[in-house]
């Protein structure tokens, strides 16, 4: 019952950040003509938007896929970092902050510098993404034995400053191409369909199998001596989540760039509102994730209109801070 | 059911920390397994979880546990770690309700007698009240029952509990006792228990096991074990056994006479 109303909530804040995304802009649409449009399209439906074709134009070659893509950016992230949070029992984890995200941009700039765009994006994406995890993983866990909340994020940070590293010596090899890989580094949700189209499936099989690890994560909080007392093969289900997880983030980047903080602000969010269990967390972040991005975008594209802030900037400036707080919590319960 | 250990050993990184030990938890007995720090208690009890590798014959009800599915161990052998994680948003019912784990499948989610089963043992350990109560929010006697209470929604027949009464106070001590030996006796429960308190583990148990420098040095009943002897000698103190309660003894400290 409250679950429901939790999750009817969130669909509504998701619906109404996404109706607005897709009016307001350099040419702001009515809420009339918008509504009317999109049900124009549904099958069955005939509704007359009293769009001029130009405001039809925009709304559906412009807006519309942008407002899709941020929403899926945006859910791709927050469900991946609750994902890593399940995974490594530490809320600080997070696609950006562990290294995944570096590792996916470092792989990405590699297939444009060499081969330049294509079909080979999101898996390269993937592979760096699975990477970096890995990478930060190993470190923080040689670092201290066993690792603690921060070192794992700290050896995440130390992966992504030497990942982005080599990444700018490719870009700088390659200045011709520089244009088009710092643009993408900053984040952009504004691929078009195209982009759409290329996302979509990673994303839904990501978030279905994340979704459906809800109740394991819950088992595996409570420690891997308990869960494996409890029956649960603890490693084979973090093995199965953090593909899961690595893959969202790999969708997540080779669609949207890097985009940091979504990962660890929404998921922590959801869980002051809605409790801890990964199974409502899961799903809320991804619907809260998008209803962030999305409002992120409308923010990066008006505060400075007609130009157009990079969205990184923007969720950075909220998140940050934000950042700081949780550090502050977390690090308050551990001692 | 029984718990049969016929000369297990335990290597933890290239040390052993078990050898040779056997010992037997009779069906609805209560063992208590004690010894100085670092004698391997504790690695006895996950051992017989079947959380460490080990060599020699470990059984319950007949079946060696290194052969079965971690499903199908889960539904005989419960286990309380000895300072368990507790996550701090996570509520009482959500904890409890973990115990369940054995009876869901991989992708199966938890049914109506899940949660039936759930609220009946809350019900039983005087917990149905904090039912909602994030853990973060218990006292130490309350999270200690709440630990309990995931246990035995597990419905198995052998409990093992490692140091169930750390942390708390002599009154929650004997509240979280007595709840163990109630539902030993109520169910038929198996326990076997860690306990660094020498003279409550002679109090609760019917049974000791003494362990030193990874072997089972003594076993039998309290009084046949707790001597002056194999105290002094394995813990190195200098103490006093003396009549207790029931025939069970009870261990003083002496402190030298100047």
């Amino acid at each position: 019952m409250r679950r429901g109303v939790v999750f009817a909530g969130a669909a509504v804040v998701l619906a109404a950040c996404m109706t607005a995304g897709l009016m307001v802009g350099a040419a702001g649409l009515p809420l009339k003509g918008v509504v009317l449009a999109l049900a124009d399209r549904l099958p069955f439906v005939e509704a007359h938007s009293g769009l001029t074709p130009l405001e039809t134009g925009v709304l559906f070659e412009l807006r519309l896929p942008r407002v899709l893509l941020g929403a899926m950016v945006g859910g791709l992230l927050a469900v991946a970092g609750a994902g890593y949070q399940g995974v490594f029992r530490n809320p600080l984890a997070d696609p950006y902050l562990l290294g995944a995200a570096a590792g996916a941009g470092l792989t990405v700039t590699l297939v444009i510098v060499a081969v330049g765009d294509g079909a080979a994006v999101p898996l390269a994406a993937f592979c760096g993404a699975a990477g970096g995890v890995l990478l930060a993983y190993g470190l923080g866990h040689t670092a201290t034995r066993g690792g603690g909340t921060a070192t794992l994020v700290l050896a995440g940070v130390a992966v992504t400053s030497f990942l982005t590293a080599v990444q700018t010596f490719l870009q700088q090899l390659k200045v011709d191409e520089l244009q088009r890989v710092y643009a993408w580094i900053l984040g952009d949700v504004g691929g078009g369909w195209d982009q759409v189209v290329m996302c979509a499936p990673y994303a839904v099989v990501a978030a279905a199998i994340l979704l459906l690890h809800g109740r394991l994560l819950d088992v595996l909080s409570v420690g891997d001596d308990e869960a494996s007392a409890l029956g649960v093969r603890a490693g084979r289900v973090r093995l199965v989540v953090l593909v899961a997880a690595s893959l969202a983030t790999a969708a997540a980047v080779s669609a949207g760039g890097l985009i940091g903080f979504v990962g660890v602000v929404v998921p922590h969010a959801v869980r002051r509102l809605a409790g801890g269990s990964y199974r409502l967390v899961l799903p809320l972040s991804l619907l809260a994730g998008g209803a962030f991005l999305v409002t992120a975008d409308l923010i990066a594209r008006t505060v400075l209109a007609p130009a157009e802030l990079p969205i990184g900037v923007v969720t950075a400036f909220v998140g940050a801070p934000f950042f700081v707080t949780i550090l502050r919590a977390t690090r308050k319960v551990e001692t | 059911m029984t718990v049969e250990i016929t000369g297990v050993g335990v290597d933890l990184g290239g040390r052993p920390v078990l050898r040779g030990v056997t010992a037997t938890a009779r069906e609805g007995r209560w063992l208590a397994v004690i010894g100085p720090n670092g004698a391997g208690k504790s690695t006895l009890l996950k051992a017989v979880m079947g959380l460490l590798p080990h060599t020699g014959l470990i059984t319950v009800g007949g079946r060696p546990v290194r052969g079965l599915a971690p499903r199908d161990r889960a539904r005989l052998l419960a286990y309380a770690p000895q300072s368990p994680l507790l996550p701090p948003d996570m509520t009482v019912h959500e904890y409890a309700l973990l115990g369940r784990t054995p009876y869901i499948s991989y992708w199966g989610r938890e049914g109506a007698r899940d949660t039936e089963t759930t609220r009946a043992v809350l019900d039983r350990l005087d917990l149905a009240g904090l039912a909602a109560r994030p853990l973060e929010r218990l006292s130490g006697g309350e999270r200690q029952r709440v630990v309990l209470a995931r246990a035995l929604t597990q419905q198995a027949p052998v409990l093992l509990l490692d140091e169930p009464t750390t942390a708390l106070d002599l009154g929650h001590q004997q509240q979280v006792l007595e709840l163990v030996d109630r539902l030993r006796r109520d169910d038929g429960l198996t326990v076997v228990s860690t306990l660094h308190d020498l003279t409550v583990a002679a109090q609760y148990a019917d049974d000791l096991l003494l362990m030193s420098g990874g072997t089972a040095v003594a076993a039998g009943r309290p009084a046949e074990v707790l001597t002056e002897d194999l105290v002094t000698r394995h813990f190195g103190a200098r103490v006093t056994i003396g009549a207790g309660p029931a025939g069970r003894p009870v261990v003083h400290l002496r402190r030298p006479t100047t």
